[in-house]
C-alpha cells in the first residue's frame, strides 16, 4: 500500500516539476523544493504565488507555504507518541511528517503497523517525489510560453485537486465559498499574492464566529475536514 | 530571480519549523479542539483562496479566460473519482485547444 501511494504522489510530483520551471523557476530551485520542503500543499504556493507574483512575492510565497505547514505540525505531535524517536532519527522523521505518512500510518490497527506504514510512506513518498519532481522539472522547462500549452490551468487545477478531497462537510465546504469571495474582492485592492494570506484567516474567523452566534447547530462538525 | 531562492529556503525552513515543533510539544496541543480545527479549516481555506487566485487573477486584475473551462473540466473529474494528474492534464488540454485552435484569451 504504501509503495502504491509512492508512486500515485511519483506522478504528481511531474506536474509539481513542469508547473514549477514553467512558473519560472529553475531546475535546481525546483528539485531544493522538494528535498527541503518536501510538502506538497507548500511547495505548490510557492510556486503559485511566485507564478502570479513574481519577485514581488516572495515575502507572501513564504507566508503561505508557512501557513499551509501548519497541518504538518499536528501530524508531528500525533506521530511524537507513535514513533518515539530522538535525536537525528527525530530530525529525518519531522522532514518525513506529511500528509500521505501521517494518513497511513493513522490507519493502522498496532502501534508496530502504524511505525512501519510511517516510515515506508514517508521514505517511498520521498524518493519517488523527488525523481518525479527533476523528470517534471525537465519537462517544464523546455516549455517557453506556459499558457500556450495550457499550464497556468493545470496549475488552477492542481489547488483544486489538494483542496477537493478536504471539501467533505458543510462546515468545510462554506470554508473555501468564503475563502474564494474574499479573496476576488481582495484581488484588485491588494498587491498580488497578498489576497491568499488575508482571506484564508478571515474566512476561518467568520466560520468560527458563525458557529459561536448561534448558526452553529446548522453546521455539522467535522475536526478533521 | 535570486530572489527566489530567498523562498525556496526561507520558506522551507518555514515548513520545517511546523514539522519539528510538532515533536517538541506536549501531546496535549493535539487535544484541544478549537486548535485542531483552526488548522483543518485555514488549510482548506489557503488552498481554496490559491485556486481562486490561479483560476481568475491575472496580476491585479481578475480575467475571464480558458483557464476557467480548464478547472470546470478538473472539477468534474475530480468529481468522477478521476486520479489528480488526470485532472490537471485534462485542464492543460481543454485550455490549450482552447487558446490554440479558437484564439480565445
Amino acid at each position: 500500500m504504501s509503495i502504491g501511494v509512492g508512486l500515485a504522489v511519483g506522478l504528481y510530483g511531474t506536474s509539481f516539476g513542469a508547473l514549477s520551471t514553467a512558473a519560472g523557476l529553475s531546475v535546481w530551485q525546483t528539485q531544493v523544493l522538494s528535498l527541503l520542503m518536501f510538502s506538497g500543499g507548500s511547495q505548490f504556493a510557492v510556486i503559485g504565488v511566485l507564478g502570479a507574483s513574481g519577485p514581488a512575492g516572495v515575502i507572501p510565497a513564504i507566508v503561505s507555504a508557512w501557513l499551509l505547514g501548519i497541518r504538518n505540525g499536528f501530524y508531528a505531535l500525533r506521530l511524537n507518541s507513535v514513533l518515539s524517536v530522538t535525536g537525528v532519527i527525530k530530525l529525518i522523521a519531522a522532514q518525513l511528517t506529511i500528509d500521505e505518512s501521517n494518513a497511513v500510518s493513522a490507519s493502522q490497527d498496532t502501534d508496530k503497523d502504524s511505525r512501519r506504514g510511517f516510515w515506508i510512506t514517508g521514505i517511498a513518498v520521498f524518493i519517488f517525489w523527488n525523481l518525479f519532481t527533476l523528470v517534471g522539472a525537465l519537462l517544464g522547462s523546455v516549455i517557453s510560453d506556459p499558457s500556450v500549452w495550457g499550464l497556468d490551468a493545470a496549475a488552477a487545477a492542481a489547488f483544486l485537486g489538494l483542496v477537493w478531497p478536504r471539501l467533505k462537510h458543510l462546515q468545510s465546504n462554506l470554508t473555501a465559498l468564503i475563502a474564494v469571495v474574499f479573496t476576488l474582492i481582495l484581488v484588485p485592492l491588494l498587491p498580488s499574492g497578498i489576497p491568499v494570506i488575508v482571506a484564508a484567516p478571515i474566512a476561518v474567523g467568520l466560520i468560527y464566529l458563525l458557529k459561536r452566534t448561534g448558526f452553529g447547530k446548522y453546521l455539522q462538525g467535522d475536526s478533521n475536514g | 530571480m535570486d530572489n527566489y531562492w530567498i523562498a525556496v529556503i526561507v520558506g522551507s525552513l518555514a515548513v520545517y519549523f511546523w514539522k519539528i515543533l510538532g515533536y517538541a510539544l506536549p501531546k496535549k496541543f493535539a487535544e484541544n479542539q478549537v486548535v485542531v480545527v483552526f488548522a483543518s479549516k485555514l488549510t482548506i481555506a489557503l488552498l481554496a483562496a490559491l485556486t481562486a487566485v490561479q483560476t481568475f487573477a491575472s496580476g491585479q486584475s481578475l480575467q475571464l479566460d480558458s483557464r476557467i473551462v480548464g478547472v470546470v473540466v478538473a472539477a468534474f473529474l475530480y468529481w468522477r473519482k478521476a486520479p489528480f494528474i488526470v485532472a490537471v492534464c485534462a485542464a492543460a488540454l481543454v485550455a490549450a485547444l482552447l487558446r490554440n485552435l479558437l484564439g480565445w484569451p
